[in-house]
């Protein structure tokens, strides 16, 4: 028997560069738009310019006559297709019919009014373009506030009051707690409506074959399988007979967790015509159709004794919901209302949600979805109160702080935190700025007369979704392995990656549990017809959720290795090490490849053992996992321009294990560049009549290289005890610690003017208005 | 993302080229502005005339005291030229400023000048180097000063059928200190204000002071009160405080969700302020 | 109304007749099947369009196939030599500078022509060298690491 060692080094842990990159790195990835077919036809929709009109006529004959002109559909022609349908389910909850084009009405401005199909994509343009509509325009409301007073303008005459639905949750005392109270703060504090992103745009193939029955769609998305379903039930067909793959997927953040018009249009429009279908969206379309993120309007209150122990915690969440519900718009504010304890021990709290109709495109979930405005209010109301108190902001979190022994700690919400050690990060974080010297230098810098912050926010997160009965769809995931009879290993995960690095970092797990080298693993993902049924990424869950289900389908695969082993070796005592079988008592070992060979030959098999090497496994987590952090951002303002400059940005952040600290640091960096963002710059702005007035990159300001500061990134290691592999999830973290740093640290900064508090972006014109304001 | 049909021609000769453009073709030059319009069908012409293909229009030449630079060359050109960064140092720092690496390796002198964009960043430089901007066409020439080409928003003086042939600016000597500064739209990077300034000085005072501002109104305009109000000063900051106050004189500021009026207007003074005091810094 | 045109990329000749208004992302992509190059953005914004043209960065959304009858082009394809990856993107490889990788063939176009221009740039230069280039996904961390180390790995 070969005795060979085939790996001895373990990779989980190493900083180990991705095995997705040099696809990606020669322009050889196959992204939606790649794909091409031969009798391939294009497809553009016509999209209302309008927030709120009636349709008066819709004249396709010019564009009909246009050469090339294959196919032009309206309301009327798509009767067969089902509304989109909504995932989340709240008591009382209005659902509009959200058909896939616009009937007799207009709700926002992109809303879809005709698509029109042509042999040349720019054919399709000029044809759309020759596509006459006739509007009646009503009056429209884009603000959520301005929707819930009397007398607005209906989005849905059938519901006057604009009010989707509304929620409340309490835990605890609260009227004890805030009549008792020492000191109670307040603040509206807005997370504005922010344009998730993706470098690529949404995008669809929709392929007919006619004799089968069946369809294959190409579609940007996060979640194959569940478009899968979905489109399957839109259109009548059988689930098994429709393919969905997501090929390379250009980013997402949660804008692709949903089910489009687009997808189940195209798919008919594909099953109409008999021929492959392309839709690619531009990127006008992108920021007027695909949802948008955010978009709170909060009312919070605290309350706390004098030492600065807080007792209770409110909040009245007004929820701009856009003209309809996208897969899980409603539910995406009741997540806010789950994280809002954040990480302090205070068990009494209490939240109202009004879900609001607008005339403008759904909101629902992007990168953090519900948790960054439920954080950013928590940490900024946090440090209101330490300013109040006349406290340090970092003191005042020390004493809130959830103690380790207090573990696993059940919140006013009803949710379990598995593990923590909330001082740990901060702690870490203000040793690395050296906080005491840094405060010196703030109270030179400002008898100096100049404004320097110090912002802290210590952040909580809800991650891995999550436990099935937590979750809209089912919340866990599956993989299967494959030893191939050559002995290289294939593993199918339900998960399906789209920048996050999972071919990397499951194939280092399988590396580890297989003990077999890197290159011999391929991670296939996002293909309906090669993959299992899984739930796909979101929600930082991908590893911490798939990495089990992973995990798990190689434990019962290695018995079946033993079988096979102990059989080739004639011993009754073996384990599996370093990708061998080894006899515990002669020393003899044989080797993962000789062991699938005999498995697959089956010349011979051990008892109640059938042939082959696969195994495949779906994991329910019992619990989510709940990461945390610290981030310190040091700003100082220009009192001229009121333009803030980051002088330094900490980012401690505990995700558990870390698989790949190359990877990590990745996601940590593009959240933080995310969060700050939405706190300095971005904000999808409306006009009184519905119209997107930051509605391209002109004017929606994305994080530009020169505009980020240098990020130190580091951990503390806290692996919660709620999966195998101690991991958390780091995807959301970063963005959702960053938004309250920077805000505190501005409003510390300005905090000698009296400034209390900031809505977001805090743009150098607001800061300058404040200063203005304050000096005179 | 796509736009209109077009007829496309690219002459290899400026005659052939003006002649084209009298039958009513519309000029392409670096198209940076130009081809995004189209594709958002927000400009639609039916013909176009690329000067890409006419060599004699790219160049930068030293002629009579005078930087010549050609219609087609390109920003980058203009920032890294020899010449142009030593005998007029503020156009070249101009040009470091318009859009990013790509728009600049694209993106012409003339193109921009004729586009007239009120928030381009040659025309304030081009008004504090009081620049001359030759025009021509099929059948004349002629000479306009940069405060007599920039009209109003994407307005210039060029009549139908002229085009911008080239710029003319003057070759500065060590006793000028210029400088240019801009606060950028976040988004867009085009200038919310962008100031040009250059000075001389002689006998320990300011003898010649020349603003231009850009992004702040319709046009770039030259802050001519502000100019007096520098020129005979030592440059003391309180006289340049006070001078810089004077650049949005009589202005009607620009208002929009990147910055109110106030807001431009404010900016504007401080950043006079702060283009004034380095331009001093680099007078010898 | 189409026009004869002929570009040479990545070493090879091509002519083909085309619409004036074909923009050259198109030619590349859909002429000539080559698709790593991508579309962003229709405001020349996003950068991920980038390619060289007679050695030089252009966003190739923003130019017509028939400006470039005659021009050489590079594109990502044509980056690596013989199987062997450019010093750019082996950087880009091993300091993790893509995520979703929508972005990065038109980084990578626009961090080589920044080092063509400038073998040892600052932190600042780099970060103001790729300015026309949107990333949803690093925070551009990584990325202004990746263009260090391939200037480090030409010295």
């Amino acid at each position: 028997m070969a005795t060979t060692i085939t790996k001895t080094e373990t990779v989980i842990g190493k900083r180990i560069r991705r095995k997705e990159d040099p696809r990606l790195i020669t322009g050889t990835a196959t992204y939606v738009e790649d794909i091409q077919m031969p009798g391939m036809h294009y497809a553009v929709v016509v999209r209302s310019p309008h927030a709120a009109a009636k349709i008066k006529s819709i004249d396709t004959s010019a564009a009909a006559a246009i050469p090339g002109v294959a196919l032009i559909l309206t309301g009327k022609d798509i009767q067969k297709v089902a509304a989109l349908p909504c995932g989340a389910s709240l008591p009382g909850l209005r659902v509009p019919d959200h058909k896939v084009l616009a009937q007799d009405r207009v709700y926002y401005v992109g809303h879809a009014v005709a698509v029109v199909v042509a042999t040349d994509r720019y054919v399709a343009k000029d044809a759309a373009e020759a596509v006459e509509v006739e509007y009646d325009v009503q009056q429209a409301v884009a603000d959520p506030e301005k929707a819930l007073a009397p007398g607005a303008p209906a989005v849905h005459p059938q519901w006057p009051d604009n009010t989707a639905f509304t929620f409340h949750q309490e835990g605890g005392d609260i009227e004890k707690a805030f009549t008792e109270a020492d000191i109670i703060v307040k603040e509206r504090i807005v997370s504005q409506r922010l344009v998730p992103s993706p470098m690529e745009t949404r995008g669809v193939v929709a392929l007919w074959h006619a004799a089968e029955k069946s369809l294959t769609l190409y579609t940007s998305t996060q979640v194959p399988h569940m478009v899968r379903s979905l489109i399957a039930q839109m259109l009548g067909l059988d689930e098994n007979r429709v393919r969905v793959v997501a090929p390379e997927v250009g980013g997402a953040f949660g804008c692709k967790l949903n089910l489009y018009a687009e997808e189940a249009l195209m798919s008919f429009v594909a099953m109409k015509l008999g021929k492959p279908i392309k839709w690619i969206e531009t990127r006008r379309e992108n920021f007027l159709t695909t949802i948008h993120g955010r978009g709170h309007v909060d009312y919070y209150e605290l309350s706390a004794k004098k030492d600065g122990t807080i007792t209770g915690i409110k909040v009245k969440i007004i929820q701009d919901l856009g003209a309809y519900h996208q897969l899980l718009t409603p539910a995406i504010p009741t997540l806010s209302v789950l994280m809002l304890p954040g990480l302090y021990r205070a068990k009494t709290m209490c939240a109202d949600i009004v879900g609001v109709f607008t005339n403008c495109v759904p909101t629902d979930a992007y990168r953090g979805a519900g948790r960054p405005e439920a954080t950013h209010g928590i940490e900024r109301m946090v440090d209101i109160l330490a300013a109040e108190l006349k406290m340090d902001p970092a003191e005042i979190r020390l004493k809130n702080f959830i103690r380790n022994d207090e573990f696993p700690f059940p919140t006013a919400t009803g949710l379990i935190y598995d593990t923590g050690d909330y001082a740990a990060p901060l702690r870490k974080a203000l040793e690395i700025v050296d906080y005491p010297k840094l405060r010196q230098q703030q109270t030179e810098a400002r008898a100096q007369g100049k404004f320097m912050g110090i912002g802290i926010s210590t952040y909580g997160e809800i991650c891995a979704f999550g436990p099935s009965p937590a979750t809209p769809a089912g919340g866990w995931e599956s993989a299967t392995v494959k030893i191939e009879p050559s002995g290289t290993v294939t593993v199918m995960t339900g998960v399906s990656p789209h920048g996050q690095g999972e071919e990397t970092t499951f194939s280092q797990i399988t590396a580890d549990e297989l003990g077999v080298p890197m290159d011999d693993i391929l991670v296939q993902h996002g293909d309906t017809s090669i993959v299992q049924y899984g739930i796909g990424t979101f929600g930082s869950r991908a590893t911490a959720v798939g990495g089990p289900a992973l995990y798990f389908a190689i434990q019962e695969l290695k018995t079946k290795i033993k079988k096979f082993g102990a059989m080739l070796l004639e011993s009754e005592e073996v384990s599996y090490t370093g990708g061998k079988c080894v006899c515990n008592k002669t020393g003899n070992s044989v080797s993962l490849k000789e062991i699938a060979g005999a498995a697959y030959r089956a010349m011979k098999l051990p008892p109640n053992t059938e042939p082959g090497l696969v195994a495949t496994y779906f994991w329910e987590p019992p619990n989510f996992t709940f990461p945390f952090g610290a981030h310190v951002m040091v700003t100082e303002i220009d009192p001229e321009t009121g333009a803030i400059a980051i002088k330094r940005y900490v980012a401690i952040d505990d995700c558990g294990n870390i698989l790949n600290p190359l990877i990590v640091d990745g996601q940590v960096h593009g959240g933080v560049a995310q969060g700050l963002g939405q706190a300095l710059w971005e904000q999808a702005v409306y006009d009184d009549n519905g119209q997107l007035v930051t509605g391209e990159f002109m004017d929606y300001t994305m994080p530009r290289a020169h505009m980020m500061p240098w990020i130190e990134s580091g951990h503390t290691i806290t692996p919660t005890p709620v999966n195998p592999l101690g991991v958390k999830g780091v995807g959301e973290a970063g963005t959702i610690g960053a938004s309250p740093a920077a805000v505190n640290s501005v409003v510390d900064a300005l905090s000698t003017l009296g400034v209390r508090h900031i809505d977001m972006p805090m743009t150098p014109e607001k800061i300058w208005k404040l200063i203005n304001a304050r000096k005179a | 993302m796509i736009p209109q049909q077009f007829e496309y021609s690219a002459p290899k000769s400026l005659d052939e080229a003006l002649s084209l453009m009298a039958d009513g073709g519309k000029l392409l030059s670096g198209g940076m502005s130009l081809i995004p319009m189209m594709k958002l069908r927000l400009a639609a012409p039916d013909r176009l005339v690329d000067l890409g293909r006419i060599k004699e229009l790219s160049y930068v030449r030293e002629q009579g005291g005078a930087l010549h630079i050609g219609a087609m060359t390109t920003h980058h050109d203009v920032e890294t030229a020899p010449s142009v960064r030593a005998k007029c140092p503020l156009l070249a720092e101009t040009a470091g400023f318009i859009g990013d690496v790509q728009v600049r390796n694209m993106g012409t002198m003339g193109g921009s000048v004729a586009h007239n964009d009120p928030s381009a960043d040659y025309p304030a430089a081009l008004q504090a180097l009081e620049a001359k901007i030759l025009l021509k066409s099929a059948t004349s020439e002629r000479v306009v000063t940069a405060d007599d080409f920039f009209v109003d928003t994407f307005t210039t003086a060029l009549e139908p059928g002229e085009m911008v042939r080239e710029v003319i600016v003057p070759v500065e000597d060590s006793s000028t200190g210029t400088n240019y500064q801009k606060v950028l739209q976040p988004a867009s990077g085009f200038a919310i204000v962008g100031i040009a300034v250059r000075l001389r000085k002689a006998g320990g005072k300011i003898a010649m002071a020349r603003i231009g501002v850009t992004g702040l109104s319709n046009r770039a305009y030259r802050a001519t009160a502000a100019e007096k109000a520098l020129e005979g000063t030592s440059g003391s900051d309180a006289e340049i405080q006070a001078a810089s106050a004077l650049v949005i004189q009589g202005i009607d500021a620009n208002s929009d969700l990147h910055a109110s009026a106030d807001y431009r207007k404010h900016l504007a003074t401080v950043y006079a302020f702060r283009a004034i005091k380095a331009a001093l810094g680099r007078t010898a | 109304m189409t026009q004869p045109i002929t570009l040479t990329v990545n070493g090879i000749a091509h002519t083909h007749s085309v619409e004036p208004r074909l923009l050259l992302i198109h030619f590349l992509r859909e002429v000539l099947g080559l698709t790593g190059s991508h579309v962003g953005c229709e405001t020349s914004l996003c950068g991920a369009c980038t390619v060289e043209l007679n050695g030089k960065a252009v966003k190739s959304c923003s130019m017509f196939a028939v400006q470039c009858d005659g021009a050489k082009v590079l594109t990502i394809e044509g980056l690596a030599e013989d199987g062997k990856l450019h010093r750019v993107q082996e950087a880009f490889w091993n300091e993790h500078g893509a995520q979703c990788g929508f972005c990065t063939p038109g980084m990578i176009m626009a961090s080589k022509q920044i080092l063509d221009r400038n073998p040892n740039p600052t932190e600042t230069e780099i970060r103001h060298g790729i300015e026309g280039n949107l990333c949803r996904c690093t925070g551009y961390q990584h990325i202004v690491k990746a263009v260090q180390a391939a200037a480090a790995a030409r010295a």
